[in-house]
């Protein structure tokens, strides 16, 4: 069970539920996230864990059930409310902004907090040139934190595979969250990346104070780092615990982690 | 001193001046003919209109046909005004343009109404509370009902009243202000405020268009568009039935010949300086991020439908200022000019010179005219051909090049500004760095 350390809570998702149609892709899902935890969720293919992402950032209208943030209701509220709100997240199949620098990937991400309108922007008053300093300085250090700084100019869609992930997830961090969502973030990546991507995701969370939820197939993943975990399968939640409760939970080895435990 | 080390804003001033003078002494010493002068102007009008496009369609991924209807409203309104100036065609010389900026006054007033109650929160709000009273379809029926009635009064009370207003204020004022001036003096102030009022009305009509179509994306968003194109253009046919001015079918005529180069030239660089500052500032990275991804925009906070709809009604006004100066250029209208196959046209400036690229759509326009305008010195027998030769060309560079002749490059002030990097030391390393990539723009702008 999800241990309490007193904390408020972050994120509390009851009863959640979505229907494509006749299809039933989430069924009844609840969490409860503390402020600072480190959670997972896990399950095979198709079970729906994007689904449920997709429902808590407004992407998909939700069919029945409450996702409530840090005390305020925030079931189908368009996505850049729920963004504005303090939720961030990032794609399983990265979606960056392929056109434009590294830098405008960022500053993008940063637009809502811009401190000029667009008057101040087509006219170049002086409060354009002010937030415009400020937004790149702060999307520097994003890039910085990183390591993306000699990515500055080149457009998004040259850089490799894994400067693209770390990009996104810069990119998702400056819309300043309170809660990251991670889908898949070590999606393709190597051995030797996905070590350095779990540290990086311990020093997100310290740096920045986050509340992190991830969706991860890689089992090294999951279980080096998340706190506890929720497995999903067909829409369900099949069990929740601590990564030694889950490893050794026999619903969970069947439906899911069977021979991918026995490599792990 | 060296060229690169001037700043690009004064170089691109001198560019425009330069360019402009001598087209203007070219102009006046009689060194380009009469039929030149017509392409030049034409393609410089043409142009704008085409970075309405670029705007639409280059840089918020707009797959919207019908900008030659949004260049015919300018066009309509623009002409409609300037003539009850001279021929008092509506019984007064400003009731024309009392009319349209009391219809634009009073929208505006209440469409800022309708955002600054927050009418969209407050429906959600009430949506809530009445699910736990009855059942979900009924409160959405009724939000819905309530709403739409309640923007309407808003519409009707604010719209109408401070439309009112305004209309009275303009039929009041102008005429004596505008009394003490030399005629051509007044005539000239008259023409600006006819091209602004002309371009405002399209942007608006543009916004209200945009309202429920903008959800569409690509081709569903083309028909949808393309109907409006229709619509207008069955409107300009038989707009003498509301306005007997507008003469439909048979195009209105008499309107003042006022397009002159210095208007062109002026308008030209105010609409690109005005399109370069809004594309490189935050709001112009938000429309761009909105269609290189529209659920990532979303997740990045941004209101990706708000910006849709932003860039699709400063693209029509891009529309609507080039439909006002093509007005005053031929003192003729014809629905035939507004069709929506027009609409391909600068498509056709925009994917030839290059999608988002501000260089490349001025080029594409150019290009577009002077092909089709400038084959004509082809000896008679070959005239013809051009609608031949013209579409070869076409398709041998969409084979050979099909990002456009620019890609999405641009040239001099056009560029997007350097950013420096972060490094302690960043003003040497941002002067190197500048350097390469800024000759060919100093080389372009002499």
């Amino acid at each position: 069970m999800p241990q309490s350390n007193g904390n408020s809570t972050v994120l509390k998702i009851d009863g959640l539920t979505k229907f494509f149609g006749g299809l039933r892709a989430v069924h009844d899902f609840d969490v409860d996230i503390k402020e600072g935890e480190l959670v997972g969720l896990i399950g095979p293919n198709g079970a729906g864990k994007t689904t449920i992402f997709n429902m808590i950032t407004g992407i998909y209208p939700v069919s029945s059930g409450k996702v409530v943030f840090k005390d305020e209701t925030i079931t189908d509220l368009p996505a850049h409310e729920v963004t504005h709100l303090g939720i961030g997240r990032t794609f399983q199949n990265i979606r960056i902004f392929p056109n434009l620098t590294v830098l405008d990937n960022v500053r993008v991400a940063y637009h809502p907090h811009a401190r000029y309108n667009i008057l101040d922007g087509v006219l170049r008053l002086g409060r354009f040139g002010r937030g415009e300093k400020e937004m790149t300085e702060r999307a520097q250090e994003f890039l910085s934190v990183f390591g993306l700084d000699e990515y500055q100019d080149t457009v998004a869609a040259n850089l490799p595979y894994g400067e693209q992930r770390r990009m996104e997830i810069a990119r998702a961090l400056a819309t300043e969250p309170d809660l990251l969502l991670l889908d898949e973030p070590a999606a393709g990546m190597n051995p030797g990346e996905i070590v350095e991507l779990m540290d990086l995701i311990h020093f997100i969370r310290d740096r920045f104070d986050l509340t992190i939820l991830l969706i991860e197939h890689q089992m090294r993943v999951v279980m080096g780092i998340c706190e506890w975990i929720t497995v999903i399968d067909f829409g369900e939640i099949i069990a929740r615990g601590t990564p030694e409760e889950i490893q050794n939970d026999p619903q969970v080895i069947e439906a899911y982690l069977g021979s991918q435990a026995t490599r792990g | 001193m060296k060229i690169r080390s001037i700043p690009t804003w004064l170089r691109a001033v001198v560019f425009f001046l330069v360019v402009g003078v001598v087209i203007q002494l070219a102009f006046s010493r009689g060194w380009l003919t009469e039929y030149w002068q017509q392409i030049i102007m034409l393609s410089s009008i043409l142009a704008i209109s085409a970075l309405g496009l670029n705007m639409k369609y280059g840089y918020a991924g707009l797959f919207a046909i019908g900008h030659a209807a949004f260049y015919g409203i300018g066009a309509y309104s623009s002409a409609l005004v300037t003539k009850d100036w001279t021929t008092q065609w509506s019984g007064s010389p400003v009731g024309a343009l009392a009319g349209l900026v009391g219809i634009e006054v009073g929208f505006v007033a209440a469409v800022v109404t309708i955002s600054v109650l927050d009418i969209g929160h407050r429906r959600r709000a009430l949506r809530e509370r009445l699910e736990e009273i009855v059942s979900p379809f009924e409160a959405s029926v009724l939000t819905t009902t309530l709403t739409v009635l309640v923007a309407g009064a808003i519409l009707v009370v604010v719209g109408g009243g401070v439309g009112w207003l305004a209309r009275q204020a303009v039929l009041a004022a102008l005429p004596p202000l505008f009394g003490g001036l030399p005629a051509a003096v007044s005539e000239q102030l008259v023409f600006l405020i006819a091209l602004i009022a002309g371009s405002v009305l399209a942007a608006l009509i543009g916004f209200v268009v945009g309202l429920p179509l903008l959800n569409l994306t690509y081709d569903y968003l083309c028909i949808a568009t393309l109907g409006f194109g229709i619509i207008t253009y069955v409107f300009f046919n038989n707009a003498d039935q509301l306005i007997p001015t507008m003469k439909g079918a048979r195009g209105m005529v008499a309107i003042p010949r006022l397009t002159t180069w210095p208007w062109i030239l002026g308008i030209f660089a105010v609409a690109l300086v005005v399109m370069r500052n809004l594309i490189y500032s935050s709001t112009g990275r938000a429309i761009l991020a909105t269609r290189d991804d529209l659920t990532a925009a979303d997740t990045m906070g941004i209101n990706t439908y708000q910006y849709k709809i932003l860039a699709y009604s400063v693209g029509c006004a891009f529309a609507g200022l080039a439909g006002g100066l093509y007005a005053h250029l031929y003192a003729f209208l014809h629905p035939s000019n507004f069709t929506w196959l027009k609409s391909v046209d600068p498509f056709v400036m925009v994917v030839f010179g290059g999608v988002g690229s501000m260089t490349g759509t001025i080029l594409g326009a150019f290009s577009f005219v002077t092909l089709l305008e400038g084959l004509r010195v082809l000896p008679a027998e070959l005239i013809e051909w051009r609608y031949v030769i013209y579409p070869v060309i076409l398709l041998f560079v969409m084979l050979f090049r099909p990002q456009g002749i620019m890609g999405t490059n641009e040239w001099g002030f056009l560029k997007r500004p350097k950013v420096e990097g972060k490094k302690p030391a960043a003003g040497a390393a941002a002067t190197s760095e500048v350097t390469p990539s800024e000759q060919p723009a100093s080389a372009s702008d002499n």
